[in-house]
């Protein structure tokens, strides 16, 4: 099983990029949680939402504590939630950000494990003309913890965005770029900053 | 065939209105129910139901107008949640005492205060004298399958009582999780049409529904009332062999996880189940007897068959989601307890309220209720009987 | 089918209809309220135009009107209440001295 922790700012979609996550992983033939944690519900305010991933039905329904995997939707976020706590030691952080690597690592303070970034910025104004930080996060994060197979991932989005953009199919084309250059645009730094 | 889905317990509980298509639907939104009548809402727009939707201005107005929608002969649903459910709740005991089978979704949330959304089940558990009868479930599979069955126990000639599908708020209803559907026509066939023998505007013989009655007549019609609750036992279980036929999947009152031998188990409702079937599992590994029971259905309450099942055990804990403040422990211990008393060999048994207002359960707080209970079966000392469990404490 | 004259406050809880459904229309004609009347309006035949303003305003329809007149109370229903003394305008109906 592998469990995934979202964090991001209410408004900014980190819920529906667990759902998305979801829907791949589901596609994929997985067994599949997704879940926000609830609050009132304000606008900018810092968000968790949670993923698990696994072959058999998980019946636990608790928070998730000690993730396989964090991503961070808002990297301003680094400043005043503790991201990585309780992130398993051979696990991954995933962030959004234009920064390296190696410059995030050290606003990590403490933690020692995999550092990988992504500027879903610049992709998402490339490939969808606007920002949407969403798709690069949900590619970023399947092409780090490999909970579904790149090739699967981009025939079953494909099917996805032609059901989801029936009646805009010229946005489909974008939305399958985005994927495919996110994925092969995440950069990041081994364990102690080691490069991989 | 079964369809393979990803839905959450909302979703999951309007996929079955759709499917089932009520006549009305009284609707007023609240935390954490209201997708419910959002997705049914589209459903209505989108031509794909010819239910009659009505917004009301409150609750109290929601419940009112599915009485009388019962009472003039057809199926009428709502949903609600905490707050709105505790405005209904004149209108409970009406609909129940007038024995019009409404059928109630309720994503189970705290109520006031200090001023919360999130689950727990203080909100369902205030009712449990309406007269509704209440099932509970631990995943949007198990809401969507008890919302399948619901209209037939509740319409049955010898129950026809009012019934809530309760599903825990946020953690069920907003999560998305895998589901098998069943197909539209499958779910119509099982069922079934509502045709009630009378109804308000029956040419042959017009009904009169809600008469006073004077100490002369309350007596006898609540006993025929508490005698209807129950028939549903009966019901309940004849609908669940007929859904597992149908459908394949089984149900009961409660549901037994890893009790043949168990020494010790622990009692509760909802999605916990799940997290203590996991804490149990663990412990099972480690050659620990350790079993959960999950009850399903809450009233009526299967005291004698949920008594049968712990008698033979060490030590059992029921934990509460609803405070209760009863000073002795919440609800489902109260209710749990009770049935043990005439039983020559009972456990020892505590009553840990737990997770209200949305506080986390965890595999590892429920691994420390049966650290405490393989205690209990050690010494044979029970400790504090009634206690809380995930609260801050002084000088920790 | 049970008649609303089958239910009285001998019969047992198993006798009761189902919700204390009653399935007939004007079973209120069953119970006599006249038996409830401390006191009882006379009608008096010299002085009544026949306006019939009488019969609408009583609660119990306890004054019956045929072909546009009205005819005697029926005193099995009439509770005593004394509004249709008070609308006369011709003061056609009293109180009687007896109950």
């Amino acid at each position: 099983m592998i469990e995934i922790r979202w964090h991001g700012r209410g408004g900014q979609g980190a819920k529906t990029a667990s759902q998305l996550l979801a829907d791949a992983a589901f596609m994929a033939g997985k067994f599949v949680q997704s879940f926000p944690e609830y609050g009132p519900e304000r606008s900018g305010a810092p968000i968790t939402a949670y993923n698990r991933i696994s072959d058999e039905r998980c019946n636990v329904h608790s928070n998730i504590y000690e993730p396989d995997y964090v991503a961070v939707v808002d990297e301003t976020l680094l400043e005043s939630v503790d991201v990585t706590a309780g992130l398993k030691p051979e696990g991954a952080v995933i962030v959004n950000t234009a920064k390296d690597p190696g410059e995030i690592r050290r606003e990590l303070g403490d933690y020692a494990g995999r550092i990988y970034t992504i500027d879903a910025r610049k992709i998402s104004l490339l490939t969808l003309g606007a920002y949407f930080p969403n798709t690069p996060m949900l590619a970023a994060v399947v092409a780090v913890s490999g909970c579904v197979e790149k090739e699967q991932f981009l025939k079953d989005m494909e099917g996805s965005f032609r059901h989801k953009f029936e009646k805009k199919p010229q946005v489909i084309e974008g939305n399958l770029k985005c994927l495919s250059l996110s994925m092969d645009s995440v950069k990041g730094t081994g364990t102690k900053g080691v490069s991989i | 065939m079964s369809i393979r889905e990803r839905l959450s317990g909302n979703e999951a509980v309007a996929t079955a209105m759709r499917q089932i298509e009520p006549d009305v639907f009284a609707m007023f939104p609240i935390t954490p129910s209201t997708e419910i009548p959002q997705y049914f809402a589209q459903y209505v727009a989108d031509g794909k139901v010819d239910t009659e939707f009505i917004c009301v201005e409150s609750e109290h107005s929601a419940m009112s107008a599915c009485l009388g929608a019962e009472a003039a002969g057809v199926r009428a649903v709502t949903a609600t949640s905490s707050a709105g459910l505790s405005y209904m709740n004149e209108v409970l005991f009406v609909a129940a005492s007038l024995r019009l089978p409404v059928v109630l979704a309720v994503s189970c949330r705290a109520l006031t205060g200090p001023i919360n959304i999130n689950h727990d089940y203080s909100d369902s558990l205030a009712e449990r004298d309406s007269g509704f009868i209440q099932l509970y479930a631990e995943n949007n599979q198990e809401v969507y399958d008890n919302y399948l069955m619901a209209h037939r126990i509740a319409e049955h000639p010898s129950v026809r009582l009012p019934l809530m599908v309760c599903e825990d708020g946020f953690i069920t209803s907003h999560a998305i999780e895998n589901i098998e559907l069943e197909e539209d026509g499958a779910v119509k066939r099982f069922v079934g049409t509502y045709q009630p023998e009378n109804y308000l505007l029956k040419e042959e013989n017009p009904l009169a529904v809600g008469p006073y009655g004077v100490s002369a007549y309350y007596m006898e019609a609540r006993v025929a009332q508490a005698t209807a609750m129950m028939n549903a036992k009966k019901v309940i279980l004849e609908v669940a062999k007929d859904f597992e036929e149908t459908f394949g999947r089984h149900y009961g009152f409660f549901e037994e996880y890893r009790m043949e031998d168990a020494e010790c188990a622990i009692v509760l409702m909802g999605s916990s189940a799940g997290t203590a079937k996991a804490a149990v599992d663990e412990l099972r590994a480690e050659g620990v007897k350790a079993g959960v029971i999950k009850v399903r259905v809450f009233r009526p309450f299967p005291g004698e068959e949920l008594a049968k099942a712990l008698s033979p055990l060490k030590a059992v804990a029921v934990l509460d989601k609803s405070e209760g403040f009863s000073a002795n422990g919440g609800p489902l211990f109260a209710e749990t307890a009770s049935m043990m008393i005439n039983l020559d060999e009972r456990p020892k048994m505590i009553d840990i309220v737990y997770g209200l207002g949305g506080r986390d359960f965890t595999v590892k707080a429920a691994k420390a209720v049966f650290e405490r209970l393989l205690g209990i079966v050690k010494t044979g000392e029970t400790g504090p009987v009634y206690s809380h469990m995930g609260q801050r404490e002084a000088g920790e | 089918m049970k008649k609303a004259s089958e239910i009285n406050e001998k019969i047992p809880w198993q006798e009761l209809t189902t919700g204390c459904e009653i399935y007939e229309p004007g079973t209120s004609r069953l119970t006599k309220t006249g038996e409830w009347r401390s006191r009882t309006p006379e009608w008096i035949r010299d002085k009544c135009k026949q306006c019939v303003l009488c019969a609408p305003f009583c609660p119990d329809s306890c004054i019956p009107v045929e072909d546009g007149r009205r005819g005697e109370f029926d005193y099995e229903h009439c509770k005593g209440c004394g509004i249709c003394i008070r609308v006369c305008p011709f003061q056609a109906i009293e109180w009687r001295e007896k109950i």
